[in-house]
């Protein structure tokens, strides 16, 4: 009797253990997950260890001198990072206004046979590879940003004191303004689509009872819809953002790369990824890799802040919806 | 009467400004797709297929770059496929709501969305440097990273669209676990799952950026994956910067070529996305 007993009892903590093969596959399953943990602590330590002898070199003014110069050794970030917040930032004030027009269309204006197709071809502009947008940049947008553009800029906002100054220079085609406008279109689809799924998550009956008020489709969207949905919007963003920030290949074909800070955003500039693309390679001596990769960990470290920011307002908002 | 002509002024705007919002956004996409056959069609030939990237002024194709092209690809999925399956795997079936979980899904979302370049940069330091000289291999374990979040979170969605009720049916039956997992919602899951790897696979077939400092190019034909070896991405993007007019049009042409199998991957991966047995 009781040794029938504690053979159930074997059975009953086997079952619960699981098989030899049970508890093999879950074992296996949580190496390759560790794995994933062991990229990014791997990518982070090699940045840091890298990027040790530059940061050692020049210590915290790495960050704030624009010297940049490899026959002298001289090196600082903050003509890099300058760019790359200008031109992201030229990214977003395009983008985000236009991927709230395009998710506002697909979700509440459109007829619904054409919801789908329309935003499987805003989605495409996303698969389209950033060298694509880069060499179409280089040979199709700056010329016709040369001939048409900035000429019209130079001679309108340009003439104005104060915010002329940004405006200013000879038309060159590149250039920061041309690397924020390519930037823009690449990222218009990563917001776009995150803007409509979380449009889309917005209960019929809310926005049916406002309408009911006697509301227009405007202020339904404007004070119902954007409330409701204020943190996915703004982790899309922020989503978006992280995208241009480390955005590389189409930054470096029109951007001009040239270290240093010029008021105007007509002319050429460079951004911390299209430094890496272009003087990687080349770069001879330690202190010159060591501070490209002390450049790659400041980039990181800043698309770091801002994704983590993004998932974090994602995920209150899926929370909020109960999923 | 005022109030209702403003507001219904503003309406009007809005919507005409979020028609011509899509037109523009659409506009692009016709105008890079449309520039890309004008320019790349002319380059496009049997010679494309057939001859090794060329010296400057002289005639050729890109036959070298597009084999070290899919060699590396097909490493790179080969590799990363399994893993992004097995970790994803855990995240659906076995962390279901654990602390460990979420911090994995929170680092895999971020390996997602960094930048290619620093990944680049990763494989630089633990294996160019190391070895001593630019690799295939390294190339191939750069786009692998690549692939593996994409796979990860795609397995992961897929997996938890499963309806458990097929679960608890295969554990009444008797069948542990893992049999569970590997026979029934695998089964289930395989046109999500397939589609996860198809996007990644299009993801990293344009990718330049971490190929760079990792595989350099290589002007011949190679098969040494402990070498440099040419690819599409870093010959278009040496051929279009350079001033030879043969050059560029070789760079279209490999363009053109590369965002048609992106986009063919991509709409394929929808169509089967569409067709999964169980939709979000």
């Amino acid at each position: 009797m009781s040794a029938e007993g504690t053979a159930l009892a074997r059975g009953a903590a086997r079952a619960r253990r699981g098989t030899l093969p049970d508890r093999a596959f879950h074992a296996l399953t949580l190496l390759f997950a560790l794995l994933v943990l062991l990229i990014l602590s791997g990518v982070v330590f090699a940045l840091i260890s890298g990027a040790l002898p530059a940061l050692g070199e020049f210590g915290f003014g790495f960050l704030t001198t624009q010297a940049w110069n490899p026959v002298t050794e001289k090196f600082g970030a903050l003509a890099p990072i300058y760019g790359t917040l200008v031109t992201s930032a030229i990214a977003m004030l395009i983008a985000i206004p236009v991927a709230f027009g395009v998710a506002l269309f697909i979700t509440e204006l459109s007829p619904n046979w054409l919801k789908r197709p329309l935003a499987t071809m805003i989605e495409l502009l996303a698969a389209i590879p950033s060298i694509i947008y880069g060499i179409w940049g280089l040979f199709v947008l700056a010329p016709f940003v040369q001939q048409y553009i900035q000429p019209a800029l130079i001679e309108t906002l340009g003439q104005i004191p104060g915010i002329g100054l940004l405006f200013a220079g000879p038309p060159l085609g590149i250039g920061v303004l041309t690397a924020g406008f390519i930037l823009a279109i690449m990222v218009l689809p990563f917001i776009s689509s995150i803007m409509r799924e979380v449009f889309e998550t917005v209960p019929a009956v809310l926005k049916e009872s406002t309408y009911a008020l006697g509301a227009t489709t405007t202020e339904v969207v404007w004070q119902v819809v954007l409330p409701y949905t204020r943190l996915g919007v703004v982790g899309g963003i922020l989503l978006g953002l992280g995208r241009a920030l480390g955005e590389t290949m189409a930054v470096t074909f029109v951007i001009g790369n040239s270290h240093r800070i010029h008021a105007s955003i007509l002319q050429p500039g460079t951004t911390i990824s299209a430094a890496l693309a272009n003087e990687f390679t080349e770069a001879v001596g330690d202190l010159y890799l060591s501070s490209l990769i002390a450049l790659g960990l400041i980039l990181f470290a800043i698309t770091f802040i801002v994704l983590a920011l993004a998932k974090l307002l994602l995920l209150r908002l899926d929370r909020q919806a109960g999923r | 009467m005022q109030l209702y002509t403003r507001r219904r002024l503003t309406h009007w705007l809005v919507m005409v400004l979020s028609v011509v919002a899509t037109a523009f956004g659409l506009l692009w996409l016709v105008l890079v797709l449309s520039t890309l056959v004008i320019n790349g069609v002319g380059a496009i030939g049997p010679s494309l297929f057939t001859q090794m990237t060329p010296p400057p002024g002289s005639s050729g194709g890109l036959l070298n770059a597009i084999a070290g092209s899919l060699a590396m690809t097909a490493i790179a999925t080969l590799v990363g496929t399994p893993t992004g399956i097995l970790a994803g795997t855990y995240l659906a079936e076995y962390a279901r709501g654990n602390w460990f979980g979420e911090v994995v899904r929170f680092v895999n979302d971020i390996l997602l969305s960094a930048p290619s370049i620093i990944i680049g940069l990763f494989v630089y330091e633990v294996m160019v440097i190391r070895m001593g000289h630019f690799s295939a291999w390294a190339g191939a374990m750069a786009l692998a990273i690549i692939v593996i979040p994409v796979v990860v979170r795609t397995t992961e969605d897929m997996l938890r669209l499963v309806p458990g009720a097929l679960r608890e049916a295969a554990a009444a039956l008797g069948a542990p676990k893992w049999k569970v997992i590997v026979m029934i919602a695998y089964r289930a899951a395989i046109q999500g799952m397939l589609t996860g790897v198809l996007l990644a696979v299009a993801r990293i077939s344009g990718e330049t950026a971490p190929l760079l400092f990792t595989v350099l190019n290589n002007q011949f034909w190679s098969t040494n994956l402990n070498a440099p070896m040419a690819n599409l991405p870093v010959v278009i993007f040496q051929f279009a910067m350079s001033p030879y007019a043969d050059w560029q049009s070789l760079a279209w042409g490999g363009a053109l070529l590369i965002t048609a199998a992106i986009l063919l991957l991509n709409i394929t991966a929808r169509m089967l996305a569409a067709w999964s047995s169980f939709k979000p």
